[in-house]
């Protein structure tokens, strides 16, 4: 008689430990980045004999996921819309490049036109999506491709590339030995995203919107202003990793943000936020980042190939999207 | 009595024959009118005979054909499928790499296993599909970087080659004429295979299932069965896309798909097939990808700088989408 109420109990433990995850995504998460961790530790003492688990490697980690970061930013709060961005890397490197070209009359200058680049184009994308309704990905992918063919041109103009000291800093140095420069403005995006989500307006706007367009229509939202606002805030972020990019490799080219498209996509699935939008959140997509950029020196020092990454980040996007389908949908 | 009862009660709902087959049909029959409007242009333009022209135009089209037949049926099923150009990247370097010693013959029979493999291949992104039940735009986005991965793994540099015969294929005369073999191969593909599907049951359950899902399953309709059977058959036009991709560039190159994505999208919607499912056909899509084709032969004919006959091809590629985007939302409503 007294084997009833346990049984229950536990089912009802299991069930609330389950929701408990589903709620908080970042508690598991946060689990796989330790773990991956550790086994870059373990695989590193294997090859080179040194530990992987240093301050210095920390803060380098930091370092080379603040770009990520950023770009992933704005990718968060598209798909949160229930859309998704490909044309975060050209944005970025369209941004680079008009900074590079302009920071010949003035830091300021050169900053504010690779910002404006990429408001122009995140706003060419809200326009699209928001007022005439074109399914986002087309949308993107016809920007991206239009990007891409405007700076093949001007890449093979001859201009002088600067860039600019304050720049250079912003993306390399670290303040203390272990502080990045960049990590603190990814801090202040990160809080100003975070907490403008949770608290302002346009946040719960974005999270409706997502969950349920026509709804949220009928509620008094306009729909297509959040849609054009939020794009061109995915443009402008996007043009901020791409100037932290530069800072950090000193080299405008064009395959600059390349490999950031798949991984900003893949760090907002893994973060647990929906590709159906209106459910996650930027913490868990910061970890996704971080779990990222771990996986990437885990497979520099396994000496895997370029086509082996595409493979895994392309696989984990599926396998990853369906288990957050099947979990959130036992519920 | 009852059949002109019949005729009566279509004539007062207002559906003449002529004007039912008018709304079916419009949007193919002006595609084919602003091809044949272009050729005027195209010709003024040119200074070469006009068999060595129709040669350019079908090297350049076959592949974009194919690929957009491919996107076509997938997107009438009510899906859509963004891996079709890296999917076609692995066809071609895995083709470019093998054909490069072979013999006609043996180029042929490779195809024929090349195309098997590819309609397993987008079989299988379907059944991912159907089984995990995530929207299609999110596997296949998934798939587009695997297969991207699976190019690279099979050539990093642009290399092979394939026979000489097997490229006449694409870019020669039939026998002694001047139709090129290309236009033959798209429409002998498109009469063979497609129009005795459409008017059987599996074309007949395609446009059911992607006009509504729910419908169709409420008929008797197996659903699931429909959607991997879509990118099964879509797996066929792929397949076909990157032989032709292949025999006409002559070499293997691991990113040689990458455009073929977005122009294939570009080519349904102005071919008529709505992004919303269940509605146009092939041939329209056919004439589509004729006419992105010839608009931007014009641009460099008219001496435009290569790369911003992509910029204005893109520009274009994104004004159609918006357009159609619009028309079919005032349909709709």
């Amino acid at each position: 008689m007294t084997a009833v109420p346990e049984t229950v109990d536990r089912e009802n433990r299991l069930r609330a430990a389950q929701r408990f995850l589903v709620d908080n995504p970042v508690v598991v998460l946060v689990g796989i980045l330790v773990l991956l961790f550790v086994l870059t530790d373990i695989v590193n003492r294997g090859e080179t004999g040194e530990p992987f688990i240093t301050w210095n490697q920390l803060s380098t980690t930091l370092l080379v996921a603040a770009p990520l970061g950023m770009i992933a930013a704005g990718q968060t709060l598209v798909m949160l819309t229930g859309g998704v961005d490909l044309s975060v890397s050209f944005t970025a490197t369209a941004a680079a490049f008009a900074m590079s070209w302009q920071a010949n009359n003035g830091t300021v200058e050169g900053i504010v036109a690779g910002l404006l680049v990429g408001l122009g184009i995140g706003l060419v994308n809200g326009i699209g999506v928001g007022i005439f309704s074109v399914n986002p990905l087309i949308m993107t992918l016809g920007t991206s491709s239009v990007t891409f063919g405007l700076l093949s041109i001007y890449a093979g103009r001859a201009f002088e590339k600067v860039v600019p000291d304050f720049v250079a800093t912003l993306g390399s140095d670290r303040f203390f030995d272990y502080l990045p420069a960049n990590l603190i403005l990814w801090a202040l995006v990160a809080a100003a995203i975070i907490l403008g989500l949770r608290y302002t307006g346009y946040g719960r706007m974005l999270y409706a919107v997502g969950d349920n367009a026509v709804a949220a229509r009928l509620a008094g939202v306009r729909v297509w202003q959040v849609l054009v606002a939020v794009y061109a805030l995915c443009g402008l972020f996007s043009a901020f990793g791409g100037l932290l990019l530069v800072g950090f490799t000193n080299n405008p080219d064009l395959g600059l943000a390349s490999p950031y498209l798949l991984q900003s996509v893949a760090a907002v699935v893994i973060g647990g936020t929906s590709i159906f939008g209106g459910w996650g959140s930027y913490s868990g997509t910061i970890v996704g980042v971080l779990i990222l950029t771990v996986l990437g020196s885990l497979l520099t020092l396994l000496n895997a190939e370029e086509w082996q990454r595409q493979v895994i980040y392309g696989g984990i996007i599926i396998i990853l999207t369906a288990i957050y389908a099947r979990v959130s949908g036992s519920e | 009595m009852s059949a002109p009862a019949a005729t009566a009660s279509l004539e007062f709902r207002g559906a003449a024959p002529w004007r039912r087959n008018l709304r079916l049909h419009g949007w193919t029959i002006a595609v084919w009118l602003v091809l044949l409007a272009m050729v005027p242009y195209w010709r003024s333009l040119s200074e070469q005979n006009f068999k060595f022209d129709l040669q350019a135009l079908a090297i350049d089209a076959l592949p974009l054909c194919f690929a957009a037949m491919a996107q076509a049926i997938v997107v009438i099923s009510g899906g859509i499928d963004l891996s079709i150009g890296s999917l076609m990247g692995v066809i071609n370097v895995l083709a470019a790499r093998e054909m490069v010693d072979m013999s006609f013959r043996q180029a042929l029979a490779f195809s024929l296993v090349i195309i098997v493999l590819t309609m397993l291949a987008s079989a299988f992104t379907g059944l991912l599909i159907v089984l995990t039940r995530i929207p299609d735009i999110v596997v296949t986005l998934g798939m587009l970087f695997v297969w991207q991965g699976v190019a690279l793994w099979i050539m990093e540099i642009p290399g092979g080659g394939v026979p000489l015969e097997y490229s006449d294929l694409a870019i020669g005369d039939f026998r002694t004429s001047s139709i090129p073999n290309a236009a033959l191969i798209v429409f002998g593909a498109w009469l063979l295979i497609w129009v005795p599907l459409r008017w059987l049951r599996p074309g007949l359950s395609l446009y059911a299932v992607g006009s509504n899902r729910s419908s169709a399953y409420l008929s008797g309709i197996n659903v699931a069965r429909t959607r991997v059977g879509a990118y099964f058959l879509a797996g066929l036009f792929t397949g076909l896309a990157g032989l032709a991709l292949t025999a006409s560039s002559g070499i293997g190159d691991p990113n040689s798909g990458t455009t073929y994505t977005l122009n294939s999208v570009a080519a349904v919607v102005l071919g008529g097939v709505s992004l919303l499912g269940g509605v146009g056909g092939l041939i329209g899509v056919i004439a589509a990808a004729c006419v992105l084709t010839l608009s931007k032969i014009v641009l460099l004919l008219r001496g435009t700088d290569p790369n911003y006959a992509n910029v204005y091809q893109g520009a274009l590629i994104i004004l159609v989408v918006v357009i159609g985007g619009l028309l079919t939302r005032k349909t709709r409503s």
